[in-house]
């Protein structure tokens, strides 16, 4: 038996294999199912979670090791039903298609706004590389980021720069 | 079954002495796709990165040299100062994985897994750097060239630790190049690492991805300290040429699914051409 | 009964309306098939066979069921209905029995109370094999010199289209042999589903991610010896499809084993797994040559193609039916010969994937087009402005085409929009713009930039006679629209659409939607580019019935001709008078429910020539590719990809653009790095360290056009616009290379190697 601290609340996993991920943990212990596995090998980046305030694959962290550290998962970014801005700007933007990726996608969003509130679009592209959309091709989730950062600013959202490319209209 | 977090030295190695079989877990992203797969099955896990001194890097102007703490992240190489100190080094670290691997990912990790694909270790080939090792039954210290003996096969003993590398600062450009089809995420498919050494003026070459090891590329070191003109940073054109041809004929590349070994060949001799122009730009 | 609470995110047709479940997916509460657990579940797994051609000699299963923890494992000889399933044909085995055809056959599944017992419980099943020579060479299939490696023969499918001047020699005569490697969908969320048995055994109750509820129910029925109403399908979360969940997977296994254990079910494939356990895009080999006048008039087209199917059928012989009826791409043309063989190996079994069969046709025409331009002395757009098709040509299978075909004016729109205004690199100095990005392989000095273009036809629907609907439901009851329907959401957006015709229609702001399961009607598959036709035609011809219905009683009830009634926003009003009531108030106290299948226009068979009017609709697009090449080393960035799409009407602008971006972002990887490399039929790359998508920093920009002009053969005059972008862009990446590089390439994804060596 061990405990984590997740979301800022401690939770017992017992009848653990030392062997678990802490994606596995989280999903199949603790309930819980926000966190997403689509590789278990650290190349899509879909169960992103912070640890420690630092954005890291769930897959590839050992649940065990994992003690007494801050664990911040997608549940504990907003409460249900009252999404987030960058939650927000994700579906306004057109960023969720099947919305397996974004979970993941919007930890490490919220982490890359958080150290760089203006993130330019060659750091935002660096920054989300390991995290893999199938569905997208990514350009409305930069367009979130995007306005995110533009909101937070306080400034006017750059319409010219974001608005979606399809023009015929 | 058990998990030990140990944040001294000691308790991590005496925990090895008791359970030499134990998996020393420092970042986890290799060891962890291991048993994801089911390839590997631990009963017993030590974690070794929250011991201070294997977090930790310093920097010895004495002796010119940095030592890095074996649970020294790739995105904490990524930071200045250590990135200003050792840029080859740096410049390998934006290409190991993604963000979330490099938050991670450790130099001490990276050494002890040592892939011949392995991102940071032609840098360390290059430098020569030295793995130091310890144990309960005493520390020592390996030059990285003769750490690694084969593909993932080094000469550490089961009852060791790596606790840290230490890295010659060099006087003089460095770089590296890595080759991959995609532009993050990517396994190498060849990689190399240049290194001038302004005082003893010698030229280092590191080739990675195309070998059971790391290869160092002796003769085409020699060859070029002994054609280009340090001071002046000058290089002919002959001599890139003949730099990449004898850069290309070191490596041992293989084919497998990630690419051939006549590719391989032919890229390691662009890169050491084309890093050998960028230390040697004729201006 | 839980009901998708849609009302917040209001719209109408034409507007940017946000998706009813975006909010839940962003919040992580979306649940995915993956996700669905039940009180007492067990976990189940599937032994699968690592040979690709061999003969089974013995199974034991003793040493696993010794294993504690272990609480079934289920063979062929516990299937009690069909042993065999498929779309099309029956020929796959829910288990292996007597031979494995691929590696990664399923032979046997267990089901325990964790994971890891069921990965020792796979590994203690002892199987004996024969091992047999596999068929690897598709040719080898075709001229029979390789025994037969299924009672069915190695040949799934051979049609020839025979049309016009079988002897016409053109003035300019290009000929190329292309060939393109197995892609794969690689949808993010892996297959998953959960079983819950019923009572006494006798039905069963799914959960599971699928493009075809209703046809994965027919399925599972045959080969669990159930009837169809005895299984009830209902969709569990989809992350992603796109054609690789046409086919069924683990849904029979995962049955059994719940009614085996009368306990819930789960199972989950790995992301190995999953790259065995689905049908991919199929490999082929196409030879072409096109004949021309002298000044580039497409005369005549010849071609052979070959696609390999692997070990089973699945839809090979659709997939190969498109390619042949594509051949001449979206230009006229009036005379061709084209062989098309889909064939059996003992490689990975390959199916649907975004394009079917046209994306494989599509890479040969362009790169033909691209040599009958250079040998006519014109460059890529003139000779494809000069051929391009038009509303009312024939195409060569005899078929008119009926719909809008604004070709010309794709590729006009496509060229007008803005190249690339930095340089090569940009004007950061960031080397993540460059080939080789962060592994700073190259200068800019290295670097040289190419620019190409693709342009292409795409069938909608199904095709070949086969009776395609779609089924919809609609209870409006206090101005509230309750819509159900069987569509499977796999993330393109239906949901969105179907709440935004209801609204238009209807002139209410509430919609309602049921979760989506096999209570209701079938709603055929989301694939084919077709549910915005197909089920968009059924939610709006039910959304018409009910509206036709209220507009009568409101008639009656305030004595107007019903004829003058019409829906103006969010009222009903009187056109030639002053009555102006609200939906909501004037259907209050009234409830309609209606229910409406609808059919396209029938589609015929193909006769022994290819003639036919095998298809329902085409929808056209063009891409401009520019890429910069780091010739020396062979690497790629793909830097812009312009698009013009023919879309008919977007019915939601935001959802059309990333259907674009989503679909070239598949077809920029099958052109510069995504395959699934087998060798003597063993996977080489099964997983994403080694198969390869683009992450956002291969991503090109994206500059659209949406070309919309209203179809009015398509309900509500919107053609389908998922498959088209990965259609032509994979050809225009590539020609943009062979710009850059001044090297023919006839092959995708193409390698560094083929650059550079």
């Amino acid at each position: 038996m061990y405990q984590l601290h997740v979301n800022g609340e401690v939770h017992e996993v017992r009848d653990a294999w030392v062997g678990e991920s802490l994606l596995f943990v989280l999903r199949e212990h603790l309930g819980l199912m926000g966190s997403k596995g689509a590789c278990e090998q650290g190349e899509c980046g879909s169960c992103s979670v912070l640890v420690d305030d630092q954005v890291v694959c769930s897959c590839l962290t050992l649940a065990a090791a994992a003690v007494g550290q801050q664990i911040l998962t997608i549940e504990g970014v907003a409460p249900v039903g009252s999404p987030s801005d960058v939650q927000q700007a994700f579906v306004d933007a057109g960023a969720v298609q099947c919305g397996f990726c974004t979970p993941g996608l919007i930890i490490a969003a919220n982490a890359l706004l958080e150290r760089s509130p203006r993130p330019g679009e060659m750091e935002i592209r660096e920054e989300l590389s390991g995290n893999v959309c199938r569905c997208t091709g990514y350009g409305r989730i930069i367009d979130a980021v995007q306005r995110v950062a533009a909101a937070r600013g306080g400034t006017a959202h750059d319409e010219a720069a974001t608005r979606p490319a399809g023009g015929a209209r | 079954m058990s998990c030990l977090t140990p944040t001294v030295l000691s308790d991590a190695l005496d925990a090895l002495t008791i359970e030499p079989d134990a998996l020393i877990l420092a970042g986890g992203t290799d060891v962890m796709v291991e048993i994801n797969m089911g390839h590997r099955r631990p009963t017993s896990v030590v974690a070794v990165n929250r011991i201070p001194e294997l977090r930790s890097w310093s920097h010895d102007p004495a002796t010119s040299t940095v030592r890095i703490g074996a649970a020294v992240t790739y995105a904490e190489v990524l930071d200045d100062p250590l990135a200003d100190l050792l840029p080859a080094l740096a410049q390998a670290a934006r290409t190991v994985g993604s963000p979330q691997i490099r938050h991670t990912a450790t130099v001490g990790g990276n050494v002890g897994t040592a892939s011949p694909a392995g991102d940071g270790l032609p840098v360390l080939a290059a430098l020569d750097a030295v793995i130091h090792l310890a144990s309960n039954s005493g520390n020592r210290d390996v030059p990285f060239t003769e750490f690694v003996v084969a593909p993932k096969r080094t000469v550490r003993r089961s009852d060791e630790l790596i606790t840290a590398i230490t890295v010659p600062v060099l006087r003089g450009w460095q770089g590296y190049s890595k080759v991959g089809v995609r532009n993050a995420m990517v396994i190498a498919t060849a990689t190399c690492c240049l290194a001038v050494d302004e005082a003893n003026q010698s030229v280092r070459l590191a080739l990675g991805s195309v070998g059971p090891v790391i290869i160092r590329a002796t003769d085409a070191e020699l060859f070029a300290a002994s054609a280009v003109d340090f001071d002046a940073r000058l290089v002919s054109d002959a001599t890139v040429k003949e730099f990449a041809v004898m850069a290309a004929a070191a490596s041992r590349p293989i084919d497998d699914h990630r690419s051939t070994a006549a590719y391989r060949r032919h890229a390691i001799g662009v890169l050491a051409g084309r890093l050998l122009r960028r230390a040697f730009p004729n201006v | 009964m839980s009901l998708v609470d849609i009302r917040r995110p209001s719209g109408r047709l034409g507007d940017n309306a946000v998706r009813p479940d975006g909010v839940a997916k962003a919040q992580g509460s979306f649940a995915f098939s993956g996700d669905l657990s039940a009180d007492g579940f067990l976990w189940g797994a599937t032994l699968r066979s690592p040979h690709p051609y061999a003969r089974i000699l013995s199974i034991d299963l003793s040493a696993a069921w010794k294993i504690d923890g272990v609480e079934a494992i289920v063979t062929a000889d516990d299937v009690p209905g069909k042993l065999n399933y498929g779309l099309q044909v029956h020929d796959q085995p829910v288990f292996a029995s007597d031979v494995v055809r691929y590696v990664g056959e399923p032979i046997a599944a267990v089901a325990a109370d964790h994971p890891e017992v069921c990965r020792r419980a796979l590994a203690a099943i002892v199987v004996e094999y024969e091992v047999l020579t596999p068929l690897i060479d598709p040719e080898a299939a075709i001229d029979g010199s390789h025994p037969a490696v299924h009672p069915d023969g190695n040949v799934i499918r051979h049609q020839r289209i025979i049309c016009g001047d079988q002897s016409l020699v053109g003035e300019v005569v290009v000929e190329g042999t292309y060939e393109l490697g197995m892609q794969d969908q690689a949808f993010l969320g892996l297959e998953a589903a959960l079983a819950l048995p019923g009572t006494g055994g006798r039905s069963v109750e799914l959960y599971v991610a699928t493009q075809w509820l209703h046809e994965d129910r027919r399925q599972i029925a045959d080969c669990l010896g159930f009837r169809p109403e005895d299984v009830r399908l209902t969709l569990g979360g989809v992350g992603g499809a796109f054609g690789a969940r046409e086919d069924i997977s683990l849904q029979v296994h995962c049955c059994l084993l719940a009614l085996r254990t009368s306990r819930p079910v789960r199972m989950a494939y790995s992301r190995e797994e999953s790259f065995l356990g689905h049908v991919h895009r199929h490999p082929a080999k196409i030879w072409m040559r096109h004949h021309a006048t002298a000044d580039g008039k497409l005369l005549r087209v010849e071609s052979r193609m070959v696609f390999d199917g692997g070990a089973y059928a699945s839809t090979s012989s659709a997939v190969m039916i498109k390619a042949v009826t594509h051949a001449q791409g979206p230009y006229k043309c009036d005379n061709a010969t084209v062989d098309g063989w889909a064939v059996r190996t003992n490689n990975l079994p390959c199916g649907a994937m975004r394009g079917f069969g046209v994306v494989q046709a599509c890479f040969a025409h362009e790169g033909q087009m691209d040599k009958l331009a250079a040998a006519c002395g014109l460059d890529p757009v003139e000779i494809r402005l000069l051929n391009a098709m038009e509303t009312g040509d024939k195409l060569i299978t005899g078929q008119v085409v009926e719909n809008v075909a604004p070709v010309a004016r794709c590729i006009r729109e496509t060229a007008a929009l803005p190249l690339p205004d930095s340089p090569v690199g940009g004007f950061d100095g960031d080397p993540m713009r460059l080939p080789g990005g962060a592994g700073l392989t190259a200068s800019r000095s290295d670097i040289r930039r190419g620019i190409g273009w693709g342009v292409s036809i795409k069938n909608l629907m199904y095709s070949e006679g086969f009776d395609d609907f779609s089924t919809a439901r609609c209870r409006l009851a206090d101005g509230v629209a309750t819509l159900k329907f069987a569509t499977a959401e796999v993330g393109q957006g239906f949901v969105t659409i179907a709440a935004q015709i209801a609204r238009s229609v209807l002139g209410v702001d509430e919609v309602l939607l049921e979760p989506i399961d096999t209570t209701v009607g079938s709603a055929g598959s989301t694939s084919a580019s077709r549910q915005t036709w197909m089920s968009g035609g059924a939610v709006h011809g039910v959304c018409c019935l009910v509206r036709d219905k209220m507009l009568a009683q409101v008639a009656t009830g305030w004595d107007v001709p019903v004829e003058r009634l019409v829906i103006d926003g969010a009222e009903i009003v009187d056109s030639a008078g002053a009555l102006r009531i609200p939906v909501g108030e004037a259907t209050a106290g009234l409830s309609f429910d209606e229910t409406y299948e609808y059919h396209h226009k029938p589609t015929t068979d193909l006769d022994e020539n290819g003639q036919g009017d095998c298809h329902t609709a085409f929808a056209f697009v063009a891409h401009r590719a520019v890429v910069d090449v780091d010739a020396e080393l062979g690497l790629v960035k793909v830097v812009q990809i312009a698009t013009a799409q023919d879309v008919g009407r977007a019915l939601n602008p935001l959802s059309v653009l990333g259907q674009i971006e989503g679909g070239i972002a598949q077809g920029v990887g099958l052109a510069v790095m995504e395959e699934i490399i087998q060798t003597d039929g063993r996977v080489r790359n099964a997983s994403f360290t080694d198969y390869l998508l683009p992450t956002m920093l291969d991503m090109p920009d994206v500059v659209a056009t949406l070309i919309e002009e209203f179809d009015p053969i398509a309900p509500m005059g919107a053609k389908g616009v998922g498959e088209p972008p990965c259609i032509s862009s994979t050809p225009a990446v590539v020609a943009a290379i062979r710009d850059a590089i001044g090297r023919d390439l006839s092959r995708v994804p193409v390698r560094p190697s083929d650059i550079c060596l």
